[in-house]
């Protein structure tokens, strides 16, 4: 029985002829989608950037050997009844820095289906030598090029590349925090002493700067056979397996299995990096908590305007009411302006935003602490603009359904008899 | 002759400020092709009466036929169309929409009826116009007509649907003498010329006389039929 036609053209004729005020209202949709848009972009770029400036470089499973107290120390071993034993200055078990076997594990998760990669990495304790004055810092071993691969390490390297390091089997790649204490450049050598203290001289290839001031000031990468060679230690050895996963969120099983697998230290990045989940969930809160807010005030801009119009549209109801459209249409032809406002507002709106997260994504950010970053990060994901027209849908929904259920209710003979 | 309206026991109580009895016990029909005045002194319940004839005041006891049909107790959607269909209004104020064309006003009721093309449509509006001497305002906006035109473009809209009767509610209360008589004219003929049956509540006691009958009322009560 709904004649959409004339519902829709009455609408239409009340939008085009209050056309001041429908585009107030447009606009208020469409500055709250537009800055929701602009706000989402931008936050969850900006989100992302901030974990990946983290989690990009952090393995999704780091397995090593831990130097700890066996569980079960010797004195349990012993079956006396009626007996508790105290064991005082309990030591960590002697057990070896390096991974056993550590090659065929690599082989056995590079055949898993779920990781990504599982790549080798000797860490060890240096000094970095400059005249008699000895800077302590960590050399890691790495494979560079699959170092690069997985871990976007080359976004970290500010001189230099990866396949420097790769052809230069004396190669350094260079804190940027210690280059600058020790007033190095790429090109030049630097000396370093290992633990037992022979002294080896390097050549540096390249700087590394995480963004990190502390990891920066003792961090250095070298690749896996120089490490092996200054430590003096086989081609076997391998003090770290860093795994990549394709879900980060099979990390937390995987760890546990290899743990029980091959007797190791497995730590996966949710238990290591707990506090980036919570800063991410909280920021994302916060976006939303203004989005919204932006949509509610849009939304009763939308009510005001409409609850004003049915004022001023009395008549007009009374006299539509008398010729035979009913309740119901009448709270149509409301409801559709609403929703027409709504549309227009939502669609300008996802433009606006959309300009302005371009925009901003071309205004350049330039931070000691993010090397790669040039201009502000958006996340321009089309998920947001389906939320946000959705919402802008849902809101004016909201704000034209209770103006127009008035606008239902209204008895004609009141309006009529009342001239 | 067939009737077209039939009003049986109708009794209407106003429930604020004080519990008031305005229409007592009404009882009458209306033949097809009749043209009724209702007179009687302010407040004797006559507009009222109008209404509940008119379907849209539905609180009452009583009964309530439309072309032999109960209409009393039906829901509200299927009296919007009964009154879309069957029943022509004008109205003392013109009541027109105001931002749509005159020729838009008059063929509202029938695409909202949506029983013709809208060609049909646009085709029957200008006859009713055409009818009324006023074809040449259809496509001027309805603010912009004197109050007398406004009062014909009323009629011609009530024509639209054919309908089965045409209720006034003084239809000529708010025009000078030569509108009215324009008015009075018009209804005259449509009642004459193509059987169609009015009902007009009016003061004004010359339009009631001409009419074919004069309905009386007092203190709710009709007194003379």
């Amino acid at each position: 029985m709904t004649n959409w036609k004339v519902i829709l053209s009455i609408a239409k004729t009340h939008l085009l002829t209050k056309i001041k005020q429908t585009t107030i209202a447009s606009l208020g949709v469409t500055f709250g989608i537009g800055s929701y848009i602009t706000l989402v972009c931008f936050m969850t770029g900006l989100n992302t950037m901030l974990d990946d400036l983290i989690l990009n470089q952090t393995p999704h499973i780091h397995i090593y050997n831990e130097i700890e107290p066996s569980k079960k120390q010797p004195a349990s071993f012993l079956d006396l009844e009626n007996t508790f034993n105290v064991v005082h200055s309990i030591k960590p078990k002697l057990s070896q820095k390096k991974i056993h076997n550590a090659l065929p594990i690599i082989n056995y998760l590079n055949n898993d289906i779920n990781v990504k990669g599982a790549i080798p990495e000797i860490k060890t304790q240096i000094f970095y030598i400059a005249g008699s004055i000895e800077i302590g810092g960590n050399l890691t071993g790495v494979n560079i090029l699959d170092e690069a691969k997985l871990f976007n390490l080359q976004n970290y390297i500010i001189e230099g590349s990866p396949e420097d390091l790769n052809n230069n089997d004396n190669g350094i790649l260079l804190g940027a925090g210690i280059a600058r204490k020790m007033s190095l450049s790429v090109g030049e050598r630097i000396q370093i002493s290992t633990i037992k203290g022979d002294v080896f001289p390097l050549k540096i290839v390249g700087l590394y700067q995480s963004g990190i001031a502390d990891i920066d000031a003792v961090q250095s990468f070298a690749n896996l056979k120089t490490v092996q060679r200054i430590l003096g230690e086989a081609e076997n050895y391998v003090t770290d397996i860093n795994v990549k996963l394709y879900d980060l969120e099979l990390a937390p099983a995987l760890s546990k299995k290899i743990e029980q697998q091959f007797n190791l230290k497995a730590i996966d990045i949710k238990t290591a990096n707990a506090q980036f989940e919570t800063g991410t969930t909280i920021r994302n809160l916060i976006t939303y908590a203004v989005s919204i807010t932006l949509l509610i005030v849009a939304g009763f801009g939308i009510y005001n305007i409409l609850n004003m119009l049915i004022y001023e549209k009395m008549n007009d109801i009374a006299i539509l009411k008398a010729t035979g459209f009913s309740g119901k249409d009448v709270q149509l032809i409301f409801m559709s302006q609403a929703m027409i406002i709504g549309f227009v507002g939502g669609v300008l709106g996802l433009l606006l935003g959309f300009g302005l997260a371009s925009l901003i994504e071309t205004i350049p950010f330039k931070t000691e602490s993010l090397p790669t970053i040039e201009t502000y990060p958006v996340n321009i994901n089309p998920m947001f603009f389906v939320i946000g027209f959705s919402f802008a849908m849902i809101s004016t929904f909201m704000a034209g359904y209770f103006p127009s259920k008035k606008a239902k209710k209204i008895d004609p003979v009141d309006i009529i008899r009342g001239q | 002759m067939s009737i077209v309206l039939e009003a049986k026991h109708i009794n209407k109580y106003f429930k604020k400020p004080v519990l008031y009895h305005v229409l007592k016990d009404i009882n009458f029909k209306i033949k097809k092709g009749e043209f009724a005045s209702i007179m009687g002194k302010s407040g004797c319940g006559k507009s009222t009466l109008l209404y509940i004839l008119s379907t849209m005041d539905t609180d009452y006891d009583g009964k309530l036929l439309l072309n032999n049909e109960l209409i009393s107790g039906k829901d509200s959607s299927h009296l919007s169309y009964l009154r879309n269909k069957h029943i022509g209004f004008v109205f003392q104020f013109h009541y027109l929409l105001s931002e749509f064309t005159v020729l838009e006003n008059v063929m509202l009721p029938a695409k909202k009826l949506a029983e013709k093309t809208t060609q049909e449509i646009e085709h029957d509006a200008y006859e009713k116009l055409k009818m009324l001497n006023i074809e040449k305002l259809a496509l001027k906006r309805a603010s912009r007509v004197s109050g007398g035109e406004k009062q014909r473009i009323a009629i011609a809209r009530a024509l639209i649907n054919n309908p089965s009767i045409i209720m006034g509610d003084e239809p000529t209360g708010n025009l000078d003498s030569y509108n009215s008589e324009n008015v009075f004219n018009i209804f005259k003929q449509l009642s004459e010329e193509q059987g169609l049956s009015l009902l007009v509540v009016t003061h004004d006691e010359d339009f009631a006389i001409r009419t074919n009958r004069i309905i009386t009322m007092e203190d709710g009560h009709i007194i003379t039929t």
